[in-house]
């Protein structure tokens, strides 16, 4: 290969919306659910049902919008999307083509290059569809429409991704924001956050834009960075062999590493978009845009920014914690309770991350409470347990978030605070190591290090290392 | 007593002259009587008598206050009703059981009224005759040969024939008025959003309106007072604190300004029905009206831009009919699309493939321009041409169709034929409006012609007014069924 090629990648994220009902009906959004209990005449199609908008699904667009720095339609509509699937039970889907909520936002992403501004074309709101379940045993089809009718926002980015590493900085950030806005968990795996990428290449310093393809069912930063550079490295080979890219919708097989045409352009189909006249146009006044604004909560930034001002954090620890909104959470009131901002950092940053990865568990995952947590570092703090029983006391609060004063007293963890305890430890640990005495007399105190262990075994750890080394110390010296 | 209006009824039911079932049973023998002639009904309400004892009971116990309480009353079989089948008159759902019941029809069981059955109409509501009904085409109570009219031409029929005392319907194009004229009864479409379209089984979502149809404009009044009301389920709905609309009923049309369409009055009108409406607009003259002729801008557009957003809506609304979740489904078929195909090529009938055909046409991709978006600024100018004579009348007074009922089987020959008889009617619907048809007279073979009231937005009480002044003036009206028997 002699030329050099750039991917040109633009995205279009489906976020799911976490409102408590669905954006056309008053049914629960719940995840899971035996089938076809989260329906009603609504989000099932039922003849002479009516769709009326959730007002919790504009207000949550709106936030996601001008987070994202978009412009707003004051004046929307909603649309139909006419296809036909059993999983979307009036065989079209509401949704805004013509008029779509926000439009021409931008953000910010970070990579190794540096910043990089990716602009942000539009953000529209529609339904999701329901599940269809292929009982290959009784050759048959089974769907349940419990997804049917939850919200969701698509986030449409201009083409100006131009690599892996940019287009998993941009979920990245789009991820975190939604989060920290409260709008969507954004659990990829769960899909509550699903990206299609489209992606086409051309010779670099050429301006125009080659021709692209769609590629879908990337459930996975992991998938989506390989779909990216197959499909790269795919379009090349045509291109050098002399053959042309065709326009398609491509599905991604992430076990195979390998994409497969879904439908070419040729038989595309004919949606035959038109506005919804069941539902009114939607006025959105200032008023409602100023409310939201004034509520939008801090994102990332600002929150990295005041922790390093206000805690003290280093700015690696500022961003290590803030980069999931869980941490954040946990972090900020576990510091205000326990006033030691720098301590709840490192508990946060050393043992909580590390149970996380050992569990293979996401920081939303976490169950631990922050008064818990602010508990064992007082607890640690005022020498009722050493460090090392801590972090055991730690991993119990990881699994089930208990009461680490409970846990204490229960298995009998806490610290001999009867000083004679201790002073007889050391005399008996003293008599039974006579040589070791000796030597340490003879000045290779070193051997002090044995005799704490000694002693601490004694005491079944129930003493403080720093203290049993003063006593040991007075009394060799003596 | 099936002679008497809805209200006659309801208040010898309120002073116990006689009971719910007595008031059931006399139209259900009428029903026995009219029926095998006429075949205004899809489904009777089987449990009609439980019904009738329990409101009965109701009433006793003083608990409902509606001057309708305990009347019998017949509804379209595009109106969901929970429990009782309601199969738009369509193959497709010739098993359909709704779950709930449509607002309207909750508003007419909380004050007190009792079903006696689901009524024939063309199917999915596409059709001006009734004739399009898979369960086959109902008759003219004044003409057997003739059709009703439609699309809620058994409604019309069914209050005409005496077998219900009053009932709903559903207006798109002209839907209730126009077999209101052909049979000689009372209709009225109201203003878009007064009735809850919620359970009404969409056809044209923008343009459906749910109304009554009864013997007079009082009960018409009466009924449309139970059946409107704001609803949150129905984003279209509208909140209005003027719908008394028994408040309209006054004798006094001194000074009201009555504006009479040119356009209305020329060729393609039948000549008796020329003479009749015009009659009824110096009659209102004399009356102290103050009638005039105007030309309405726009009128021959009325017709394309109905069917172009009407048929466009309905392809979309008549997706869902798939043979997946209810509804008719093919015996045999092969794969998913097979299913959908068969499905949907043996569940509808020919009118609804035309309909959905053209709407999907004018939806697509290349025409959307050209014919959906273009439909949408003509109804925009339509309804300011309206807004524009407005600001001068009152009403506005036409015919509310080129001619009186058509023989049976005349009009599916044609169907653009058909299609032009909508032209006075189907403009309200474009433009939101309110009409009523009012019983105007008969032509040379007896059959009864229908003047219509239009009115501005949310001026029901002055179509009402205007219309229950003309009914007085007119005199009384006989519907066949009432005729003595000669000897």
């Amino acid at each position: 290969m002699t030329k050099q090629y750039e991917s040109v990648i633009g995205l279009e994220v489906h976020v799911e919306l976490a409102t408590r009902t669905k954006i056309f009906c008053g049914c629960s959004t719940e995840f899971g659910g035996a089938p076809n209990t989260h329906t009603c005449p609504v989000c099932t199609g039922m003849p002479g049902s009516l769709p009326v908008l959730n007002k919790k699904v504009v207000e949550y667009a709106l936030k996601a919008g001008l987070a994202l720095n978009c412009g707003i339609n004051q004046y929307s509509r909603f649309d139909r999307k006419n296809y036909f699937y059993p999983d979307n039970p009036q065989n079209y889907q509401i949704s805004q083509l013509y008029l779509p909520i926000c439009h021409d936002g931008w953000i910010e992403i970070e990579t190794a290059a540096g910043q990089k501004t990716v602009g942000i074309h539009e953000i529209h709101m529609e339904e999701d569809a329901g599940k269809l379940i292929h009982d290959e045993w009784q050759d048959c089809s089974l769907v349940d429409y419990n997804r049917s009718g939850v919200p969701l926002i698509e986030i449409v980015s201009e083409p100006d991704m131009r690599s892996a590493e940019e287009v998993t900085a941009y979920l990245d950030k789009l991820r975190l924001t939604m989060q920290y806005l409260g709008v969507s968990d954004c659990k990829l795996q769960e899909g509550s956050m699903r990206a299609d990428v489209n992606l086409s290449v051309r010779e670099a310093g050429i301006k125009t834009l080659g021709t692209r393809t769609e590629m879908k069912n990337l459930n996975s930063f992991k998938a989506i960075a390989r779909a990216i550079e197959a499909e790269k490295a795919r379009q090349i080979e045509l291109l050098e062999g002399g053959k042309p890219v065709i326009q398609e919708t491509r599905r991604w097989d992430d076990n195979k590493e390998y994409s497969y045409a879904m439908r070419s352009k040729e038989d595309a189909k004919d949606y035959r978009y038109f506005p919804d006249p069941d539902l009114v146009p939607l006025e959105i006044g200032d008023p409602w845009i100023e409310r939201v604004k004034s509520e939008q909560p801090e994102l990332r930034t600002e929150k990295m920014r005041r922790y390093q001002q206000v805690y003290q954090l280093s700015e690696y620890d500022a961003s290590i914690i803030t980069g999931s909104k869980k941490l954040a959470d946990l972090f900020e009131v576990t510091a205000d309770i326990c006033k030691m901002p720098k301590k709840a950092a490192n508990w946060i940053i050393g043992e909580t991350l590390k149970c996380l990865k050992e569990h293979n568990m996401e920081p939303e995952e976490l169950i631990l409470s922050p008064q818990h947590l602010a508990r064992l570092i007082q607890i640690v703090d005022k020498g009722k347990v050493n460090q090392n029983i801590a972090k055991d006391v730690f991993r119990s609060m990881f699994k089930a978030d208990i009461d680490p004063d409970d846990y204490i007293k229960e298995h009998g963890l806490g610290m001999v605070e009867d000083p004679e305890l201790l002073t007889n430890a050391v005399a008996e640990v003293m008599g039974e190591y006579e040589k070791a005495v000796a030597q340490y007399r003879e000045g290779k105190t070193k051997v002090i290090g044995f005799l704490i262990g000694q002693v601490m075994k004694k005491m079944q750890g129930k003493a403080d290392p720093g203290q049993v080394g003063e006593v040991l110390k007075s009394a060799l010296e003596n | 007593m099936i002679e008497q209006t809805a209200l006659q009824i309801g208040q010898k039911i309120k002073q116990k002259e006689i009971t719910v079932m007595e008031a059931v049973e006399a139209s259900l023998m009428q029903l026995r009587k009219s029926e095998p002639k006429l075949h205004a009904y899809v489904t009777e309400n089987d449990k009609i008598a439980e019904r009738a004892l329990k409101i009965q009971e109701g009433i006793t116990m003083g608990r409902y206050d509606s001057p309708l309480a305990g009347v019998p009353v017949a509804v379209k079989d595009n109106i969901c009703t929970k429990d009782l089948r309601t199969t738009c008159s369509s193959r497709m759902l010739a098993d359909f059981m709704p779950v709930y019941d449509a607002q309207a029809v909750e508003n007419l069981k909380r004050a007190g009224a009792v079903i006696i059955g689901k009524t024939n109409m063309d199917e999915f509501a596409m059709g001006s005759t009734t004739e399009t009904s898979s369960y086959g085409v109902t008759k003219n109570p004044w003409d057997e040969t003739r059709v009703p009219g439609g699309s809620s031409g058994g409604s019309a029929a069914a209050v005409a024939a005496g077998s219900a005392a009053y009932a709903l319907g559903s207006d798109t194009g002209g839907s209730i008025r126009q077999p209101s004229s052909f049979c000689g009864v009372v209709g009225i479409k109201p203003t878009y959003g007064t009735v809850s379209r919620y359970g009404l089984i969409a056809y044209g979502s923008s343009l459906d309106q749910i109304g009554p149809i009864a013997k007079d404009v009082a009960d018409c009044a009466a009924v449309l007072e139970v059946i409107a009301s704001y609803d949150q389920k129905d984003s279209t709905s509208v909140k209005r604190d003027d719908m008394r609309f028994t408040d309209g009923l006054s004798e006094d049309v001194r000074g009201m300004k009555i504006g009479v369409p040119i356009e209305y009055l020329e060729e393609g009108l039948q000549e008796e029905v020329r003479e009749s409406v015009v009659k009824a607009a110096s009659m209102l003259e004399q009356a102290g009206a103050v009638v005039e002729y105007f030309e309405l801008e726009m009128t021959e557009y009325v017709i394309p831009a109905y069917y172009v957003i009407a048929s466009a809506e309905a392809s979309s609304n008549l997706a869902r009919f798939d043979g997946v979740k209810y509804g008719y489904r093919a015996g045999n078929y092969e794969g998913l699309h097979g299913m959908y195909k068969k499905s949907r090529s043996e569940g509808f009938g020919a009118e609804v493939k035309r309909r959905i055909m053209l709407g999907s046409f004018v939806l697509s991709t290349g025409y959307y321009d050209a014919y959906y978006l273009k439909a949408l600024k003509t109804k925009k100018l339509i309804k300011k041409s309206f807004n524009d004579a407005f600001e001068h009348y009152d009403l506005i007074l036409g015919p509310t169709a080129p001619s009186t009922a058509p023989r049976l089987g005349e009009s599916l020959e044609c169907p653009l034929q058909m299609y032009l008889g909508d032209i006075y009617t189907a403009a309200t619907n474009l433009a939101g409006l309110p009409a009523i048809s009012v019983p105007c007279g008969v032509d040379k073979y007896n059959l009864p012609i229908g003047v219509q009231f239009t009115g501005d937005c949310f001026q029901e009480k002055k179509i009402i007014r205007g219309a229950y002044a003309f009914e007085k003036m007119r005199g009384a009206w006989e519907l066949p069924f009432m005729k003595k028997e000669v000897c």
